[in-house]
């Protein structure tokens, strides 16, 4: 069966110069294919990264409330330290209603992202978790699926409870913490805390549609992430 | 290529975790929940299959030296477009499976398998190694999962509903209601425990059927080939 073509094919097969064409060659094919998947995927990708926020706005904002597409209607906020906030705002017949924004601290084995939205009296609207690496089974109590005290949060504001009791129980606080995890709760608790205290500073100015304020720091218009 | 007894290898005796102690980080991963098991077994599955059609089709054309970097490169490729592809077309499913796609690449299984069967077999034998090997992974996830689930936490099957659709929600019981939960089974430690324990089952179970053909079925053994002591 050994032809000599066969022969010949396999000595030139086992040179360096035709491995290295061989695996440039899978290389370039599999770049090649990996882009095309990209330009597949990617529109869809961004919509369905569109559609999740949308989601998630719309869990501490009520559609009732607003006639707006929120998503289009954002700022950039620039912190003093160089951390920036997106904040999404809430509107109906034209009249703000509602200003939505992502918090995040630092809990018991990662950052805890939540989104809440708050009125314009300064109440919360809601508040829900985004992501999390807290512990299974006892840290994710912070999220809705699994238990209602991320709902305990809904129509405070910075004065109800008063300052000093915006805290865990354990700490003599107001809200509640879990059986056997009390700095999961205690991170969510301070992360919503500081988003009341931001709201309390950029609030209204942000819900009057201002983008040019200057605490804490010139903010930048949409189109800017 | 014996369909049955590639098939029995892979669901059982040579099973990927049972037998070759393969895989062994996507599975202490993902296999707090049972339905976290069934999401990344079907996701390695379909890597298993599709990676064993390429590399097999390829098999001629890729010479000895500059296989690996080749499957390397052939497995890294199928599990990025899969992730792309469940990101944009299949996003509840994303959402569940997501955190596990990139996690596919870890797994020693897909090169194992390249490597011991694809790259010497027919595309259509090595898509169906690739099935069966997929399938007794997913099988080992879905009893280790529902293991660490029950005795972790009381329920079985939570968040099927969202993994598999809403027809599916039935899935979801919760076996012993009001329980408090036993977290080491729901921790990584708990994980290798179960496994520990599966594994040990199992070759309890070969010790058996070993002992009952030895004593009843003495013909088999001789057939085997089996040497009188």
């Amino acid at each position: 069966m050994n032809s000599p073509s066969r022969t010949d094919r396999s000595a030139y097969r086992s040179t360096v110069w035709f491995q290295a064409a061989l695996l440039g060659g899978a290389t370039l094919v599999t770049t090649s294919l990996l882009s095309l998947g990209d330009l597949a995927t990617r529109d869809d990708i961004a919509l369905r990264a569109e559609e999740d926020l949308r989601a998630s706005i719309g869990q501490v904002v009520p559609a009732a409330i607003h006639d707006n597409n929120l998503v289009e209607d954002q700022r950039t906020e620039r912190f003093d330290d160089g951390g920036t906030i997106t904040v999404y705002r809430a509107t109906r017949d034209g009249i703000p209603t509602a200003l939505a924004y992502t918090v995040a601290g630092p809990g018991y084995s990662g950052t805890i992202r939540a989104i809440m939205g708050v009125d314009p009296q300064g109440r919360i609207l809601g508040v829900r978790v985004l992501a999390h690496t807290e512990t299974p089974g006892l840290g994710d109590k912070i999220e809705v699926l699994k238990d209602d005290w991320i709902l305990g949060f809904d129509g405070r504001s910075l004065g109800d409870p008063p300052a000093a009791e915006w805290g865990v129980k354990k700490d003599g606080g107001h809200f509640d913490q879990f059986t056997g995890a009390t700095i999961t709760p205690r991170a969510v608790v301070k992360a919503v805390r500081s988003g009341l205290e931001f709201f309390d500073r950029r609030g209204q100015a942000l819900l009057a549609g201002d983008v040019d304020g200057s605490d804490p720091a010139p903010a930048t218009t949409r189109g800017d992430r | 290529m014996d369909y049955r007894d590639n098939a029995s290898k892979a669901l059982w005796s040579n099973n990927i975790v049972l037998g070759q102690t393969l895989a062994l980080c996507p599975l202490l991963a993902v296999t707090g929940t049972a339905t976290n098991g069934l999401g990344m077994g079907l996701a390695t599955t379909a890597v298993l299959v599709l990676s064993g059609m390429l590399v097999s089709a390829l098999r001629n054309l890729i010479t000895p030296e500059v296989r690996i970097p080749a499957f390397v490169l052939i497995i890294a490729s199928v599990v990025t477009l899969l992730d792309m592809a469940l990101n944009a077309w299949m996003h509840e499913l994303y959402k569940v499976l997501g955190l596990f796609v990139p996690l596919i690449v870890t797994n020693c299984a897909l090169l194992g398998r390249a490597e011991t069967f694809a790259s010497k077999n027919p595309v259509r034998e090595s898509m169906f190694d690739g099935l069966m090997i997929g399938t007794g992974f997913l099988l080992v996830l879905v009893a280790l999962g529902a293991t660490r689930e029950i005795i972790g936490s009381g329920t079985l099957f939570a968040n099927a509903g969202l993994l598999l659709g809403e027809r599916f929600a039935f899935l979801e019981t919760t076996l012993i209601p009001g329980y408090r939960g036993f977290l080491l089974l729901v921790l990584p430690a708990g994980g290798f425990i179960a496994l520990a324990f599966l594994m040990a089952a199992k070759r309890a179970i070969d010790r058996r059927v070993q002992r009952r053909r030895g004593a009843h079925a003495p013909i088999d053994v001789a057939a085997a080939g089996a040497r009188p002591a």
